[in-house]
């Protein structure tokens, strides 16, 4: 048992509980993003920030130096889609309104992929509810920090958001043939049409308004001393007040022009704003009418023609939303495609001719514009957050591995000591296996080891 | 009480191999007597009279008519309470793999046919009540999905539930028993498990509201909530809701005339009754959850499952919160696909999990056990047996299955230890408790004497739960009948 526990405090170790040090990366290739490349340039990370940057950084005798020679060092990727580390559930695809759900309840720090994701360079997720419905649950911005509490790894500052779907995903699941509804036998669930997917929305802003001016009126008769019953706490409305009130981002799956266009009305029309438009695989068509509104775009690298409202695409889309003055970020919405995503962003340098920067600003500080966290995150600069990816050579190559993660100036992630302590691993595993095999043994009589012999069907024998 | 005699009389015709005439005074002499609550006696007596434990100690007389059980070579504890738990609710089963996991796994509401002693009455009057039972037609929280906090364990229990035998063999005299339908499963009580009619057998009602998650469906084409955060959400909303129904109420009560009166409210009537909850807490993360929702929805709470809690000994120590650690240790799974090798999570967990216990005594955190679907007499003491294993000492195990479970609920004042004056709740062993070869001589259960059969004791061939190990037995495997 204590080696048990000495492989736990291992891993622990690796997960970043190390103190935030003084770290000196020397002689990197200090891709900014914002403020240029920096050939042979330092990092000085002091109390988990950027505390210096350029080619001639001075450390404290204190620091602990990471020799970069001749590899990149780029700022944490940001992910503005994803639904890693979700427990029980992405959708709560029930109601065609489910804003009383939120994600912050429900992340699971032990998931495998937030490793695996840092492995990748990745250090921010926008974690989403699923897109079954017109109004889907709560989001919560998370940064990686592998081994930490759900709790802790909420990123401080990050404003929350509400999912928003249109389209196929929300009405499909109303149809009882549907393809989130196969094989139950569930009831029809409105809407079953896009028209009904504008209607929930403008009926639960409606809704919210209301509730809105119900509070505001119970406010007024307390502060004028009077003493009435507050009204119900409505946690499906309360969301919808706060992005009336600017305190919630709304991210809003999309595909087709038409849809994104009836959103921007309705969003007018009821005095809130969009913050992005996701996915948006026709935001080309509509790139002036997306950035009129304010709204950022996050859209795939080349992915499309999945579904019918995925057909008129092209990956030349983050190109020329760009041109057109959009913020525009690649998101990953898959466990696998947040592992590379700065290959993502690489893609729009050959669909649509990106500059490597440009590229690399998709998935760093674009994102972190779109969530509202650039002035901490997603670049290179003295007083951000120490959030850096080192790699061994561009990132924007297909070739390039990532070495070393830092979050907050504390190591998440390496890739030497990754692979030193494997074997360690895989041999603590087989040691419980074989107790575990060997206890089934006393009790059934078989010999220690025949865990995997004991097949169903030789047992039935 | 006058009533004892004829119970004795039906607990006799129950347990068929109880002696054929018992007095209404027992003692035990001379008996090594665990009274949990103070030093253990080496050589003492108790006297059960009434159903109640009329004196113990080493100077106690025994009044004349008592029929006295020589208790050399014999120990007496207080009998075992299953802290969370089904019996005397014949077809509450424990859901299989996920009571303990925090968001059990759900079949459809057609699958899932409500145990017929669970539908109230109006509903078993009206068709269509029971078929709403399970509240398909669901458009939010403020139809109350799965609700069935108004569910009184109290009104549901019964002596014939077969599974009773098999716990007094175990030495279990007691349980807190819950409904278990839905999200909010309804009120449970601590019952002893011996009576002629199910309200003999209530202790104290209510002492509790379950929830479990029901998480499944792939969260859609369900109604709501199908998703574990929307199982969360709306036990949200309805203590929200709650917290509106007593302030309306009070300002009624306070001012009723002209005013509208609030309506009466099923559901909310159901959690306002209930002294605290029990929230499913198994993984190290659920636990975390768990700590912020209990004390966010500001009432007493309770944690249940807790296989992970190894991680997490602190943190529950310092949310004060006590703990129902469940009685079916993890285990490799049955019928796994013999080329899949586990996650190593997993394999910590099934190595771990059994010295939660232990390490919950030596951080001071209040703990009790529960059988979570483990029902017969040899896998609980095994079940228990192994927590020894990995670092429970018998003292603290006995404590937990005893005085620990009582004060968790409450009704410390009437049973858990052997003290004058608590209910008769006895259980006397040959060997200290847990042990392989320790066998129960009697059981007691409010002052109701058993003596469990040694086919009981040892239970049915090897083959059942807890959990995964394949019986050497081939009738026991239904697997090897179908291949």
């Amino acid at each position: 048992m204590r080696r048990i526990l000495s492989i736990c405090t291992l891993l622990a170790a690796l997960g970043g509980l190390s103190g935030a040090e003084t770290i000196l990366i020397r002689n990197a290739t200090v891709l900014t993003v914002t403020k240029g490349t920096v050939e042979n340039g330092s990092v000085l990370i002091e109390n988990g920030k950027i505390a210096a940057i350029g080619k001639n950084v001075s450390a404290p005798a204190d620091a602990t130096i990471v020799d970069a020679t001749g590899k990149y060092l780029m700022p944490g990727i940001i992910d503005c889609h994803s639904h890693t580390a979700i427990e029980g559930g992405v959708n709560e695809g029930t109601l065609s309104d489910s804003s009383m759900v939120n994600i912050k309840d429900v992340i699971n720090p032990y998931d495998i992929n937030i490793y695996r994701a840092l492995a990748g360079g990745l250090t921010i997720s926008n974690v989403l509810h699923g897109s079954a419905n017109a109004i889907g649950g709560q989001t919560i911005v998370i940064k990686l920090r592998w081994g930490k509490t759900a709790p802790e790894m909420i990123m401080e500052g990050a404003k929350p958001g509400i999912k928003f779907a249109l389209g196929e995903n929300p009405k499909r699941a109303g149809e009882p043939q549907g393809f989130f509804t196969q094989g139950a036998a569930a009831e029809r669930r409105y809407p079953g049409t896009r028209m009904g997917v504008e209607e929930v929305i403008r009926e639960s802003f409606t809704e919210a308004k209301n509730y809105q001016a119900e509070w505001k009126d119970y406010n007024d008769r307390v502060v004028r001393g009077e003493h009435p019953i507050p009204p119900r706490k409505d946690l499906r409305l309360e969301p919808l007040v706060e992005v009336l009130e600017g305190k919630r981002y709304v991210h809003a799956h999309c595909y087709r022009s038409d849809e994104i266009l009836m959103l921007i009305r309705v969003a007018d029309e009821m005095g809130f704003k969009i913050r992005t438009f996701q996915h948006v695989l026709e935001g080309y068509k509509v790139a002036r009418e997306i950035k009129e509104h304010g709204a950022g775009a996050s859209t795939f690298s080349d992915w499309w023609a999945y579904k019918i409202e995925a057909y008129d695409a092209t990956p030349y889309n983050a190109a020329i939303m760009t041109r057109k003055g959009v913020v525009v970020s690649v998101n990953s919405d898959s466990d696998e495609l947040q592992r590379h995503l700065n290959l993502e962003a690489a893609k729009t340098m050959r669909y649509g001719g990106m500059t490597p920067t440009e590229a690399l600003a998709m998935v760093t500080i674009n994102p972190a514009k779109q969530l509202g966290i650039d002035d901490k995150v997603g670049s290179i600069e003295v007083g951000k957050s120490a959030d850096l990816a080192l790699f061994d050579q561009d990132p924007l190559s297909n070739y390039s591995k990532c070495l070393k993660v830092w979050i907050d100036g504390h190591e998440y992630f390496d890739r030497d000591k990754d692979l030193e302590t494997r074997p360690k691993f895989q041999q603590e595993k087989k040691q419980l296996l074989d107790k575990e095999n060997a206890q089934q043994g006393q009790r059934t009589g078989r010999p220690a080891g025949a865990n995997t012999a004991a097949t169903p069907k030789e047992e039935g024998r | 009480m006058k009533h004892h005699y004829a119970l004795l009389a039906a607990a006799l015709a129950i347990a068929p191999l109880a002696p054929a005439e018992v007095p209404g005074n027992i003692a035990i002499k001379d008996a090594h007597i665990v009274t949990v609550s103070g030093a253990d006696l080496p050589k003492a007596t108790i006297v059960l009279r009434n159903g109640l434990i009329e004196d113990v100690g080493t100077n106690v007389t025994i009044p004349p008519g008592t029929w006295v059980i020589d208790g050399t070579g014999l120990t007496v504890y207080p009998g075992f309470i299953d802290a969370l738990s089904t019996w005397g609710i014949p077809g509450a089963i424990p859901a299989p793999a996920g009571r303990a996991a925090g968001a059990a796994a759900q079949s459809p509401p057609a699958q899932t046919p409500a145990p017929a002693q669970a539908l109230t009455q109006a509903q078993q009057q009206n068709p269509i009540e029971a078929e709403n039972a399970g509240r398909p037609n669901v458009h939010g929280p403020e139809d109350r999905p799965q609700t069935y906090s108004f569910e009184r364990a109290a009104d549901l229990i019964t002596p014939t539930d077969n599974r009773l035998e098999a716990a007094r063999a175990a030495g279990f005299t007691s349980a807190a028993t819950f409904p278990n339908r839905g999200i909010v499963e309804g009120l449970g009580a601590v019952i002893d498990l011996s009576g002629e009619r199910g309200r003999d057998m209530v202790v104290a009602q209510p002492v509790g509201q379950q929830i479990l998650f029901r998480v499944g469906g792939g969260g859609m084409g369900r109604a709501f909530p199908a998703s574990l955060m929307g199982n969360i959400a709306y036990i949200r909303q309805l203590y929200l809701d709650l917290d509106q129904y007593k302030r309306a109420k009070e300002t009624y009560a306070s001012n009723p005339s002209g005013n509208r009166r609030p309506e009466y409210d099923h559901d909310l009537e159901g959690l306002a009754e209930s002294p605290r909850i029990l929230l499913p807490a198994d993984q190290a993360q659920q636990i975390d959850r768990m700590i912020s929702f209990g004390q966010e929805l500001k009432v007493p709470y309770v944690l249940y499952g807790l296989h992970e809690a190894f991680k997490r000994v602190d943190q529950i120590k310092q949310a004060n919160v006590p703990a129902l650690i469940s009685l079916k240790w993890p285990v490799a799974p049955r019928d796994a696909d013999p080329t899949d090798i586990p996650n190593y999570r997993d394999l910590v967990i099934r190595e771990q999990a059994p010295a939660v216990a232990g390490m919950f005594a030596k951080a001071g955190v209040k703990f009790a056990f529960y059988s979570d679907g483990v029902d017969t007499a040899p896998e609980l003491k095994r079940a228990v047996k192994k927590a020894m294993d990995a670092g429970l000492s018998r003292a603290d195990a006995v404590r937990a299955l005893t005085l620990n479970a009582a004060e968790i609920y409450g009704v410390a004042d009437r049973m858990g230890s052997l003290d004058k004056g608590k209910i008769a709740n006895v259980v006397v062993t040959k060997g200290d408790a847990f042990d392989d070869r320790t066998t129960v001589e009697y059981v007691f259960v409010d002052g109701a004497m058993y003596q469990p059969s040694k086919e009981l004791q040892q239970g049915p061939p090897a083959g059942g739960a807890p959990g995964g190990r394949r019986g050497t037995t081939p009738g026991n495997d239904s697997e090897g009948g179908r291949n």
